[in-house]
This record gives C-alpha cells, structure tokens and sequence, in this order.
C-alpha cells in the first residue's frame, strides 16, 4: 500500500511510521504545519508544531529513508479547530480540539488530500487498534495500553475513515516499549517528552487564553436560588463540574464546595451550587456518528458504555437513538458532564460511535437549562 | 535519474570550479598574516578579487567578498541606511527575503518604507519613483531594486534607476544574484552604489559571494574585528572561495533562449507564463495554473522525480504563496499556484520534455484537492 505516515515529530509517529516501512509499505512522511507563526523551539511539554518538532520529524524520516514533506493546514486548523474552540466556548460548551483535529484535519483534509495524490492510507502514531469485525465490516478498538488509549478522540472515525486509518503502534502494550522501540531504532526523538494539554495554548492557561482572544466580560456568579455569590471576568472561561478558580467572596451557607453547574453566555451569568446538583442521568446530542457499522436497530435501547472525556471511566449505560437525537441513560449517575463535550459510546473495547452532548437531565430529575447552540 | 529544474534555488557545482576550489583548499596561509604562507594566500586571493572585478566590469577595490546574497544584501541595506542618516528607503515588495526583511528589520528601528507598485507583469513603476524623488529626494536613504527577480526572471532597467536617483544624489542597491550571468551586468556602468552576487547559483560553492561597493560609497559593516574588505567586512577572508568563485564566473553561460522557448511553447497551454512580455532572463519562467496549489504539484512532480519551485519556502519546508506575485497583483489563491521552473548548463531538452509530460496529470490532480 502506498501510506502517508503523519508525523508530529514526536516518539508515536516516529516508530508508527517506522513499522509501516517494516511491513513493506511504501511510505512517505508528512508533518502536518497547523500555526502560521510556528515558533523556533519546543518548550516545556506543550504544542507540537515548532520547527524543532519538524526537523525531529525529518531527521525520523531520513532515518528510515523515506521522503519527508510540510503541509500546511494552518488555514483549516484555525478555521475548523481554533475557532470552533472559542465559538464553543463563547456559547457556554466545552469543546475538545484534538477531537476536532482528528475529526476535520486529520482523518478530513489531510486523509481527503492524501487520497486525491494518491496514497491508500493515513498512518497515526495513535493508541487505537483496527480490527475486523464478524459482520467483515471494520471495527475501531480501544489500546491495550490503558494509560495511553486514544479510542476516545477517534470516536469521531466513520466506516469509510477507518478503512484508510492504520494505527502501527496501536496494539502496543506501553508506551515504554514505544520508546524502547525507538531507542533501538536508533530514533533521536526516543526520549522526548510527551506532548499534554492542547496544542495551539503554549502555556495551558486556557482561560488566560480565551480572554485574549475574546475579550474580558465582566459578569456575576449566582447559585441556584438566584443570590449573587461573586463575580467573574467572562462567563466563556468556564466549565461545567469546575470548582478551581471561581473566586467566590462569600462561603456557601453550608460551607461546602461549590460548582459551577451552569454557563449561559448570552446573559453571562455562571451558576454554582452543590456537587451532587452535577450528577447526570441522561445525556444526549443530535451530532453523532457511527464508529464503523451502525447498530442494525439503534432506536431500540441497546447496553453500552458510555466515556465523556479522554482518560474518564467508562460507565455502563442504554443507548437508543430517538428521533434523531443519540441519548445515553446511565446507572449510576456521572459528575461534571459539559455540553459539547463528546461522549463515545463502547461496547466492551469496541467504539460504537460518538455524539457532543447538547442536552442533559440531572440526576435530581431538574433538566439543566443549557443552552443549544445549533 | 532526476530531472532538475531548479538551478535559480542553487545549481551544482561545475567541474571545473570544483578542481579549482578543492585545490585552493588543499594551501595553507591567512590572507592576512604576513610571512610567505600569508602572502601567497593573499595572492591568490587577490587574483580573485581581479578576476571578478573584470567580469562583473568593477574595480578591483570594489569587490568585498561576503558569505553570499543575503549576507551581502543586508550589508548594502543596512550598511547604507546607518550612513545616510534619512528616514526614506524606496524598495518594492518583490524584492528577495535578503532584502525584504533586512529594510522591514530597518522599519522596526524607525525608518519609513515605500514599496514602488509593480505592472501586472512584475515591472516596477518608474514614474512612481521619479514623483516620489521629486517629492521626497533629499529625505531619501536608498533605493533598493533587484536587477533579475529570482521568481519570475524580470529584468529592472537599472541604468534608468540610477539616472533618477543621481539627481537627487541617492545611492541605489540593487540585488544581482540573479542578473549575474544571465542579464549583461555592468557595474561601472550600471551607476549603482552597491550589488549584490554570489557564486552558487552558477554552479560555484555555497557559502561565497560579495557585495560591489562603489569606490566613493560608505557602509556601516554589519561585522566587527579585523577589519578587513575595506573594513566592511570584518573575518578571515576565504581566498579557496574567491578563487572558486572566480572560476564560475569565468565559465561561459549556454545560451538558454531555446531552453526558454520550448519551455513557453510546452507549458502555455497548461499555465500562464507570470512575466508575460516583460523582458526577462532567458533561465527563469514561471507559470500560474490558476485553480492549483503549489504544495500538491512540487510534491506529485518530486513523487516523479522532477525537482522545481514555488517562490521561497519558509523556514519550516512549508510552500507558501509567493510574496513577488502577490506584489504584482495576484490573488492569494493564484500566487499558491505557481510554479518556477530554473535552467542551469547541465539542461537538456529532454529534460523539459519529461516536465512537459507529467504536467498535465499533475496539473489535473492537483485541482481536485
């Protein structure tokens, strides 16, 4: 197969590239530029698109003698992934971006481009595994590296992605013996360090971040009963479930923690209150896809598991689809669930498919008021 | 074996220059030092600094050797500016990065830049210039105009550059380094203060150029030490290198006027030649294929090993849309889809012959993305 293998410039894609070679594909590098002004130098453990991580990624691919090119998504990454991410925010939702990525430039523009010039496939250096399923349709499944499973950011993968997706490092064991691997390989990058937090925030701080971008807008923290309880600089700079950072001037009448529990940006207004007003029952979302084939009868209620973030516990649920909209009904209640964060559906190591939750019910039967940003 | 087209970027080293260069390296002596090693390398480098002199038609204290183009650009740039002691400097944006970015380093410092308009055919406007003197002459620090714009092959009319500016007394730069050997470079002639040229891009080594400096003209050097090169040029002067690059200039230049011919006749149909009927070096001819970009057809010509150019990458490999043809009016969109295609002695018929064939399923390719 002809395979264009993505490299980031760091350890994963180094060796996923370097075992499609080993398998007898004919592979050609790719570093994907996704910043306009990329900086010089890689600091700290943050951002993965410098030009030191593109020379690391050339130096890989000289290594293993393959050619190596620079495409440039920055105009879609800003477009599809940067913005989405404030707009997401701005209405009151908690995007993931490495989502979006995977989403629109990764396994979209990228996987698109890379078949318009005539590859077969896209190699990742992710923590995924692609297996055959009974029906002989593909199937997406979690990594046997458990700290380092990726399943949950390529839940956004269709049927028709998954067939031109190869994961070479996928059924890894550890990321240990990633590295090790590397280092045998002879791979300068074997001990760098692994990349966190989103990319495109060098310094992490992303509520410091989005107040640049949008501006600092000055509102009130209330709870449930309407009482004001602080103030905030823009309601965009939280999240649903968060407790760090709220400021609050006066202890809650029982002096327990608070939570931020609601966001409503068109009136800026954060709503705080107890933990256990952030258990959820149900949630919900009309933007789904299916992760490979789709359930044959997905409107009769069907046993999942359900996982709202990318390193949370899975947690057993019924799914049905219901006049276009994907539900998920738990049994034990769940914390700190977020509109427009994804949650994918497994069963057992299988990803069944994905949904942004646009609605939720409270495990206290109240339906939270968030709005729908269509 | 691949098919290379691409000798304005850098082209490869001529045997001759090779045996030259190599030779040179083999001998001992600091130009500078001074027992008989140090003399005889100072010969040497002397010959050079003739040799050059009497090819690009200066004296021989006028040549001060650099590192290369953009080492001698910034020099000119720079090294006028600082002496002049004017805010205006009159460039356009067509110019080389060397040049581009060494005036903009100059705008962050205070100075004020006017950027000439150029005709739709990359010729910069002449009466622009000779209004803004007759407005702004004596306020005027330089004017930097390159002779042969390395993407589209455009020729400046430098002597009529000069008259205009000797009016007002203001000193011209102009970038030759892809004029040199291609356009007839006369720099007694030309009235310039100072050109820039290198050697690689006619086969010598990389890492060799100079910057003619005018007997009568001042620079600030960008380098302090041993204040060789007429004190302009501070550091162990490279008496292998000059040698060598005095060899390349020496080398005849095939005529490429056929080269360039069966270029038009084969790509036209495909893709609009970007100079149109402006004068223009015979080595350099770039095409626009409106609806394509120029990352997907370097790398589907590179999957066939033919090797060509769109403007100047950055630092990061990424291709971008080239700034000259967005200074002479292009779209963003269209200066993404073009690319230059460079001869150097080492081309042959057959050469474009194969570009000419792989075209068209490139071209094709390239617009579905």
């Amino acid at each position: 197969m002809k395979v264009l293998a993505a490299m980031s410039g760091g350890v994963d894609s180094a060796v996923a590239a370097a075992r499609a070679v080993e398998a007898g594909h004919e592979v050609v590098g790719v570093h994907l530029a996704l910043s306009r002004n990329a900086g010089t130098l890689r600091t700290g453990s943050r951002g993965c698109c410098t030009i030191e991580d593109s020379m690391d990624a050339q130096r890989v691919a000289n290594l293993l003698g393959i050619k190596y090119y620079v495409w440039d998504f920055s105009e879609r990454f800003k477009e599809d992934v940067v913005d989405d991410f404030i707009a997401e925010y701005q209405a009151g939702r908690t995007p993931n971006p490495c989502m979006r990525c995977n989403e629109r430039i990764k396994f979209a523009a990228l996987l698109e481009k890379a078949l318009a010039l005539g590859f077969d496939a896209v190699a990742t250096g992710h923590y995924a595994t692609i297996v055959n399923g009974e029906d002989g349709e593909l199937e997406l499944h979690r990594s046997p590296a458990a700290a380092k499973d990726q399943s949950y950011v390529l839940g956004v993968l269709t049927a028709e992605e998954l067939k031109h997706a190869l994961f070479p490092i996928g059924a890894s064991a550890s990321k240990a013996e990633i590295r090790a691997e590397a280092e045998a390989r002879g791979l300068a990058v074997a001990q760098k360090p692994d990349s966190y937090d989103i990319c495109f925030i060098p310094d992490g701080d992303t509520q410091g971040w989005l107040e640049d971008k949008v501006g600092a807008k000055p509102g009130v923290i209330k709870d449930r009963a309407g009482n004001v309880v602080g103030e905030h600089q823009g309601a965009h700079g939280f999240t649903v479930g968060q407790r760090k950072g709220l400021r609050l001037g006066r202890p809650a009448a029982d002096g327990r923690p608070r939570y931020v529990l609601e966001v409503h940006p068109k009136t800026n207004e954060v709503i705080v209150g107890a933990q256990e007003a952030l258990a959820i029952a149900e949630l919900a979302g009309s933007r789904f896809t299916w992760c490979g084939s789709a359930p044959k009868e997905p409107q009769i209620w069907f046993d999942a598991e359900v996982q709202v973030r990318a390193h949370a516990e899975p947690v057993a649920c019924q799914a049905a689809l219901i006049e276009g909209e994907l539900i998920a009904r738990v049994g034990e209640p769940i914390m700190g669930v977020a509109p427009g964060q994804t949650a994918v559906l497994y069963l057992g190591t299988r990803v069944l498919g994905q949904f942004t939750i646009d609605r939720t019910v409270s495990a206290l039967s109240v339906e939270s008021e968030f709005e729908v940003v269509s | 074996m691949t098919t290379y087209l691409d000798h304005a970027a850098t082209s490869p080293i001529r045997p001759e220059v090779l045996a030259a260069y190599t030779e040179a390296m083999r001998l001992v002596g600091n130009p500078s030092s001074i027992h008989s090693a140090g003399q005889a390398s100072r010969s040497r480098l002397e010959d050079a600094r003739e040799r050059i002199a009497s090819v690009v038609g200066c004296d021989r204290s006028e040549v001060v050797f650099t590192s290369g183009g953009t080492e001698a650009n910034n020099l000119a740039v720079k090294g006028l500016y600082a002496q002049r002691h004017r805010p205006l400097i009159i460039t356009t944006a067509a110019e080389h990065h060397a040049v581009l970015d060494a005036v903009e380093a100059l705008e962050k410092q205070g100075a004020e830049v006017h950027h000439l308009g150029l005709s739709e055919n990359g010729v910069v406007d002449l009466d622009e210039l000779a209004n803004l003197l007759e407005a702004r002459g004596a306020e005027t620090a330089l004017i930097a105009l390159m002779w042969v714009n390395n993407e589209t092959g455009v020729i400046t009319p430098v002597e009529r550059v000069t008259e205009l500016a000797k009016k007002h007394g203001v000193p011209v730069h102009s970038d030759a380094v892809a004029a040199l050997g291609h356009a007839p470079v006369n720099f007694a002639e030309s009235g310039l203060s100072t050109m820039a040229i290198t050697a690689h891009k006619l086969g010598g080594p990389v890492g060799v150029g100079a910057l003619i400096v005018s007997r009568d003209t001042k620079l600030e050097p960008l380098f302090h030490g041993g204040s060789q090169e007429r004190g302009f040029r501070s550091g162990t002067m490279d008496a292998a290198g000059a040698q060598a690059f005095a060899t390349t200039l020496e080398l005849e230049q095939p005529d490429y006027r056929a080269l360039e011919a069966l270029a038009v006749e084969l790509i036209s149909p495909l893709g609009n030649l970007v100079r149109g009927s402006a004068p223009g070096v015979p080595n350099i001819v770039s095409f626009v294929f409106p609806g394509t970009d120029g990352e997907s057809m370097l790398f589907l010509l590179d999957q066939r090993d033919i090797a060509v150019s769109n403007g100047s990458a950055c630092t990061a490999g990424v291709a971008r849309a080239s700034h000259v043809l967005e200074a002479m009016g292009y779209s963003t969109a269209d200066a993404s889809a073009a690319l230059r295609i460079s001869f150097g002695p080492q081309t042959s018929e057959s050469d474009l012959r194969q570009l000419a064939q792989a075209l068209p399923e490139v071209v094709a390719a390239a617009r579905k993305i």
